[in-house]
């Protein structure tokens, strides 16, 4: 018996050293990569997986194809859900995440999961906020709105494109507490089944204000029919949208970007993980990407590994914050 | 003009390789379906919607292939109703008054041509209607706030009972048990999950989709276990066909007419097809008066009702694709496929999805003309599908439903929803309660008590704004009378099908 012992930690340690010598080389993915759109074909996330996996098979970042599996449910939750519990060391597994996935678990409506069980991989643009009402409106600019509702949080009514609490409600109530408007919950929030719905009613004259995303707009901003008030973002967007004020000109200091990236499973591997965190670096500066982002109204945004880690924690604490202030969680 | 150049367009969408042939192939395994007694174009549509899902499809795609689905088994209906003397479906019912005389006469080949003929006619003429109708409603669209909707709804839920109609109670239970479904998940009104007990894969409320393949498809199945129907249909022979020109001028007059009243049922909420084909027969058989040889194998009693009922189909996606409200139990199906790509039917349709829906009018145009020259040289092909043995078709029906419904979300879960769904459609169809009633709850419940809530927020609580605009005050009243009249004329209407049919 003992004979043989050396034999087997011979071949024991030989093994594990193998496999150290693997890993002390940069990780390469598998052949093919995975990416998880949380909702149906044909919405956002479907788009991020699809656009973003075509041009890194295109690239040849990965070799063979990055396959998109739409798993839909509870607004990412169930995708999340699947990730945290049987996905958790999947290195070759992406899932595509937005504002409404930080939304989402800062208002606990993905029951027992925080934004600390996966890892934050990278944004590869935004589409930022807009506050617009309709031509015929009597406003103006931002802050004749804020000032009507600082007199009476009811007399301008907005409609969105995001549930109750979600993203688009969400930025406007950023943008009226910037502004010291008092009484926040009183202020009224249509929800409608996507912007463009939620656009029509502004536009028809049926609701006062439209909030939603710059992307949305752009046919209404052609045919003249809408007035954008203001831009939720740092800096003056790129043509055509130069001549939309923000709304830090304004002086109401709110930014709002709805942000198109990316998680992996909390226990992929380091190696993927500065891997993944590099090639959405690489990708975002190509060329191909660009045209895509001008192709689809995606704006400039960029952060990764580390720095998007705390974006995504500092958002995700600024949402709770507001959250419970409008009395929507506890 | 504008038009027209949508129209081009969407040509040049419908007549690409990949659509043109998802319009054949849905051409084909619609007017198989149809052909099949008992299943409709509703259960048709209803059952490929998993293999649209499971192909992976592009929206317009999907759509090209359902619609085709659609048009086909309103052609395919008519087969089973000539040869056999069973209806597909219930507007299949008036073509066996003169269709089946016919092909006991030998004449079952002319018999298949004629009614193929008209439907074709009935469809072009109606998809015309459609082109020319459809953009008129959809300028209404800015018109239509919160109000204006909510009186939609309410239109569409109060001829309901016209749709499906037998015993308006049962319609009732059925649009209940669909409203009571579509409570459960995210309110979004107030952000606030009703009914999900913290089951995440209820969050976002029950996919239509599952519940319409669970409730038509795997029901069917249950059926087919039940009844043992292992084997394919009685076989039957199709003489060689002998068509002169002069019995198709016969029959041109009939089909025009009937093409333009099917179109008008279809349009009105709640008509339908049935009704299409009921008055279009009435009618002929009035105008022709003695000089026709109606219920005894006239072929004019076979070009009238086809004519009417694929009129009747193209008109109900008047409604569908302007307001989003369904005319009919089939369009309610592909609303409900829409909703599921993303896509919300409505106003705004024609203007951000233009290629889409001028694509799908395109593909319907090319659908027909498919449908016809297949119907008309290879109906002995469609005769001899109606003899496979349902053992053989209802394993792939099964396993293609199966596929499709896993596809589109990977979850487990949603099997068994769509199996128990299945249980829930065998059991409602044992006790005779239609199901489209459960579809149209599920699908409008939840804009109805949204249109309602917006309205009320907007008006902080004045319930005087239902009814503030002339739009709506309109709305209410069609809604009053589409409650009313079918159930003064619906037992009238109903009586003479039975009279005739007996």
């Amino acid at each position: 018996m003992l004979k043989y012992l050396p034999v087997k930690s011979v071949l024991a340690f030989s093994a594990s050293l193998a496999l150290l010598s693997t890993s002390v080389y940069a990780y390469e993915p598998a052949r093919s990569a995975e990416c998880i759109a949380p909702a149906n074909p044909g919405g956002g996330w479907d788009f991020t997986c699809r656009s973003v996996g075509k041009t890194l098979v295109d690239l040849d970042y990965v070799k063979g194809n990055v396959k998109t599996v739409n798993m839909s449910g509870a607004g990412g939750g169930v995708a999340f859900a699947h990730t945290v519990t049987k996905r958790k060391k999947d290195s070759a597994l992406i899932v595509a995440a937005s504002t409404a996935t930080t939304t989402r678990l800062a208002q606990g409506q993905f029951p027992g999961m925080s934004a600390d069980q996966v890892k934050w991989v990278g944004t590869l643009g935004a589409d930022y906020g807009v506050i617009a009402v309709s031509k015929n409106s009597p406003y103006q600019n931002l802050n004749q709105v804020m000032d009507a509702l600082k007199k009476d949080p009811k007399s301008v009514k907005f409609a969105g494109g995001s549930a109750s609490g979600g993203w688009d409600h969400l930025k406007v109530l950023l943008a009226a507490k910037e502004a010291k408007v008092d009484n926040l919950p009183q202020i009224k929030y249509l929800s409608f089944n996507g912007g463009s719905e939620a656009l029509v009613q502004v536009v028809g004259g049926h609701v006062d204000a439209f909030t939603g995303d710059i992307s949305e707009i752009k046919g209404f901003l052609d045919s003249g029919d809408l007035r954008v008030l203001a831009v939720l973002s740092e800096s003056r967007l790129p043509k055509p949208f130069d001549t939309i004020p923000t709304a830090i000109e304004q002086g109401i200091g709110t930014i709002a970007p709805n942000w198109r990236g990316f998680y992996v499973p909390g226990g992929a591997d380091p190696e993927s993980y500065q891997w993944w965190v590099n090639t959405i670096d690489e990708l975002y500066a190509t060329p191909e990407w660009k045209s895509i982002m001008v192709k689809n109204g995606l704006m400039p945004f960029h952060k990764t590994g580390e720095e998007f880690t705390q974006f995504v924690d500092q958002q995700t604490l600024n949402i709770r914050l507001l959250s419970i202030d409008i009395g929507l969680i506890k | 003009m504008e038009t027209l150049g949508f129209l081009l367009d969407g040509f040049a969408v419908a007549l690409t390789l990949e659509s043109l042939s998802f319009a054949i192939l849905g051409a084909i395994l619609g007017t198989l379906i149809g052909a099949l007694p008992g299943l409709g174009p509703a259960n048709g549509v209803a059952i490929l919607i998993p293999l649209a899902f499971s192909l992976g499809l592009s929206p317009t795609s999907s759509l090209i292939l359902l619609t085709s689905v659609y048009a086909g088994a309103m052609y395919g209906g008519r087969i089973s109703s000539i040869l056999l003397n069973i209806p597909g479906d219930e507007p299949a019912m008036m073509t066996c008054l003169d269709g089946y005389p016919m092909a006991q006469k030998g004449k079952a080949a002319e018999a298949l041509a004629i009614s193929a003929i008209a439907s074709f006619i009935g469809s072009f003429i109606a998809t015309i209607g459609l082109i020319i109708l459809a953009p008129i409603l959809a300028k209404f669209a800015l018109k239509f706030g919160p109000s204006e909707y909510f009186a939609l709804f309410a239109l569409a839920f109060a001829t309901l009972g016209g749709i499906t109609g037998k015993n308006q109670f049962k319609t009732l239970i059925a649009a209940a048990l669909g409203l009571m479904i579509a409570s459960i998940g995210i309110d979004i009104s107030s952000g606030v999950q009703r009914y999900t007990y913290d089951i995440l894969e209820l969050f976002e409320g029950v996919d239509f989709i599952i519940a319409i393949v669970g409730l038509f498809a795997i029901s069917e199945l249950f059926f087919f276990i039940e009844k043992h129907a292992g084997d394919g249909l009685a076989k039957t022979k199709v003489n060689r066909l002998k068509l002169s020109m002069k019995d198709i001028l016969l029959v041109m007059p009939t089909s025009l007419r009937g093409a333009i009243l099917g179109f008008i049922s279809g349009v009105l909420p709640g008509a339908g097809a049935s009704l299409g084909s009921f008055i279009s027969y009435t009618l002929e058989k009035k105008v022709i008066g003695d000089k026709g040889t109606f219920g005894q194998g006239d072929m004019r009693g076979v070009a009238a009702p086809e004519a009417g009922n694929n009129g009747a189909a193209s008109g109900a996606l008047v409604p569908m694709l302007t307001l989003g409200v369904p005319g009919s139990g089939t369009t309610a199906v592909l609303l409900a496929m829409l909703v599921s790509l993303n896509i919300t039917p409505g106003p705004m349709l024609f203007q951000q999805n233009a290629d889409l829906v001028w694509g799908v009018i395109a593909a319907l145009f090319v659908g027909n003309l498919v449908l016809l020259l297949l119907n008309i040289p290879m109906v002995g092909i469609f005769v001899k599908l109606l003899s496979i043995p349902p053992k053989y078709l209802m394993p792939i029906v099964t396993l293609v439903a199966a596929v499709g419904i896993y596809s589109v979300s990977h979850s487990a879960l949603d099997l068994y929803f769509m199996v128990g769904f299945g249980v829930l459609g065998y059991v409602l169809r044992k006790v005779q309660i239609p199901l489209v009633p459960v579809i149209l709850g599920m699908l409008l419940g939840p804009e109805m008590e949204k249109s309602l809530r917006h309205a009320l927020l907007l008006s902080d609580g004045d319930w005087a704004i239902l009814f503030n605009s002339g739009l709506s005050i309109t709305l209410w009243v069609v809604a009053i009378l589409g409650l009313i009249l079918p159930m003064i004329v619906g037992p009238l209407v109903r009586a003479k099908m039975q009279q005739k049919t007996n």
